[in-house]
């Protein structure tokens, strides 16, 4: 078998890869962002001493964590226009899907993160006379962040990673572009071997990243 | 009327009782040492003062606003206290001049200038102006305890907490965080302080309070303490620490 990576031109890339990597990083700091924000809200909900927050929350996380993403992708893709009545495109059904999926995620790494924070610097800041919402804000949640930063890094390569399993509803991101091109030249098997370099160059320049960055960014205590 | 007031405050956690039936007061102007063996329940009955421990029993006044009241509003009951803890709880992802700040405006509602000018002031008093840009980590101990008493004092507090505030500093540095309490103490501010250090009791306290297993033992001037504390615990607890 000879292998002939001679399609592989600009010519397909512009024309089948480039959408569909544009979307993929589009997917990734969509839901990188978003699962962050209700990661931390959820964070909050279980670290409440409320129980009617505390539950739902835990419950959420939970199931979220329980289920393979790619069934999450399929449900997904087939509730919500069940729900609102109307048809909703792969590629929006994926964003709010893998916001949704992330947020499970990201909201146990925040746990951690504010559950990390000693306790007197909680009490340093009700002790000013902060509010427990100044608290969170200026004092706990950046030092969390910080303190999480090369974990939430890691968690948004695997993100990446998991983009690919929107091929299941017809989502059009890199892989898929891959995917179509290896069709159209009749060269599946270099496609999909090109896929995996262009995924393990990303993948792996971006950790080398977040081991610099770990290193750049501990607090000094 | 007290500054502070302590009426027979008891607390547990789960079933075990550390605080039982503790009344004492601050008035204005005083300088009240609460020592007492480890475990007597010091840190937690000081910090019950501004409701950072809540209590279950009693009532505490504060300025006349009742703590354990749950319509009372304690971040601003707060904001008028001064605290200062024994691991100075700086906060760490601030500068030393950001610590001093960030209570006065966004809890007081100064201007950025005014609270950096108020800054300036207190880091100058304690010494240490040319540190105000740094963070906290890259200080010493006895420094950081330092900037932690202006940061409490950035909020014009009508009295002061200190819970140890010596007794996580290397030896050498105890002095240097005394010297700006002994310097307070004679300003007049109203202070309750939790500490071992017996010296800074004698030259500038007015009244000392001895806990032993979560009761106070002895409340009573401080030329009382030293010279004939009436409780056996009390006369042990000195024999100890003041032996050599």
């Amino acid at each position: 078998m000879n292998l002939d990576l001679s399609f592989y031109s600009w010519e397909v890339i512009s024309r089948y890869i480039l959408q569909g990597f544009s979307f993929s990083i589009q997917l990734t700091i969509i839901a990188t962002l978003g699962g962050l924000f209700f990661g931390t809200l959820l964070a909050l909900m279980r670290l409440s001493s409320n129980r009617w927050l505390q539950l739902p929350a835990a419950a959420y996380v939970n199931t979220m964590r329980s289920i393979p993403l790619v069934m999450v992708i399929l449900w997904f893709f087939l509730l919500i226009p069940f729900m609102i009545g109307r048809p909703i495109g792969a590629e929006l059904s994926a964003t709010i899907t893998f916001i949704a999926f992330e947020a499970a995620y990201f909201s146990e790494i925040m746990r951690a993160g504010i559950q990390s924070i000693p306790r007197g610097q909680v009490f340093a800041g009700q002790a000013l006379g902060m509010t427990y919402s100044q608290n969170m804000r200026l004092i706990v949640l950046p030092q969390a962040f910080r303190n999480m930063l090369p974990v939430v890094l890691t968690q948004t390569i695997i993100l990446f990673q998991d983009t690919s399993l929107v091929y299941a509803i017809g989502a059009y991101d890199l892989l898929k572009g891959f995917e179509l091109a290896g069709k159209n030249y009749g060269r599946p098997i270099e496609a999909y071997l090109l896929a995996a370099a262009v995924y393990f160059v990303i993948c792996f320049s971006l950790s080398l990243l977040v081991k610099r960055l770990q290193e750049k960014i501990a607090i000094i205590r | 009327m007290a500054m502070i007031q302590f009426k027979n405050i008891s607390k547990w956690y789960g079933s075990f009782q550390v605080l039982t039936d503790c009344s004492t007061q601050l008035q204005k102007g005083e300088v009240v040492v609460v020592c007492g063996p480890s475990g007597s329940g010091k840190s937690t009955l000081i910090k019950c003062a501004n409701g950072l421990e809540p209590f279950q029993q009693g009532e505490l006044l504060v300025n006349g606003v009742s703590v354990g009241e749950s319509k009372t509003n304690l971040p601003k009951l707060r904001s008028q206290i001064g605290m200062v803890f024994q691991h100075f709880e700086l906060f760490p992802h601030l500068s030393v001049m950001q610590n001093l700040t960030l209570g006065q405006t966004r809890v007081l509602g100064r201007s950025q200038d005014e609270a950096d000018q108020k800054a300036k002031l207190l880091l100058d008093r304690v010494g240490l102006a040319v540190h105000a840009q740094k963070f906290p980590g890259q200080l010493s101990g006895g420094q950081q305890q330092r900037v932690a008493i202006a940061r409490a004092l950035a909020m014009d507090p009508i009295a002061m907490l200190f819970d140890e505030p010596t007794s996580a500093l290397d030896p050498e540095m105890v002095n240097e965080v005394l010297d700006v309490m002994v310097a307070l103490a004679k300003e007049g501010m109203t202070m309750m302080v939790v500490t071992h250090e017996m010296g800074f009791a004698r030259k500038v306290s007015d009244r000392v309070v001895f806990m032993d297993a979560g009761r106070i033992v002895e409340d009573c001037a401080k030329e009382e303490f030293f010279g004939a504390p009436r409780s056996p615990r009390a006369q042990e607890f000195l024999s100890k620490i003041l032996s050599h």
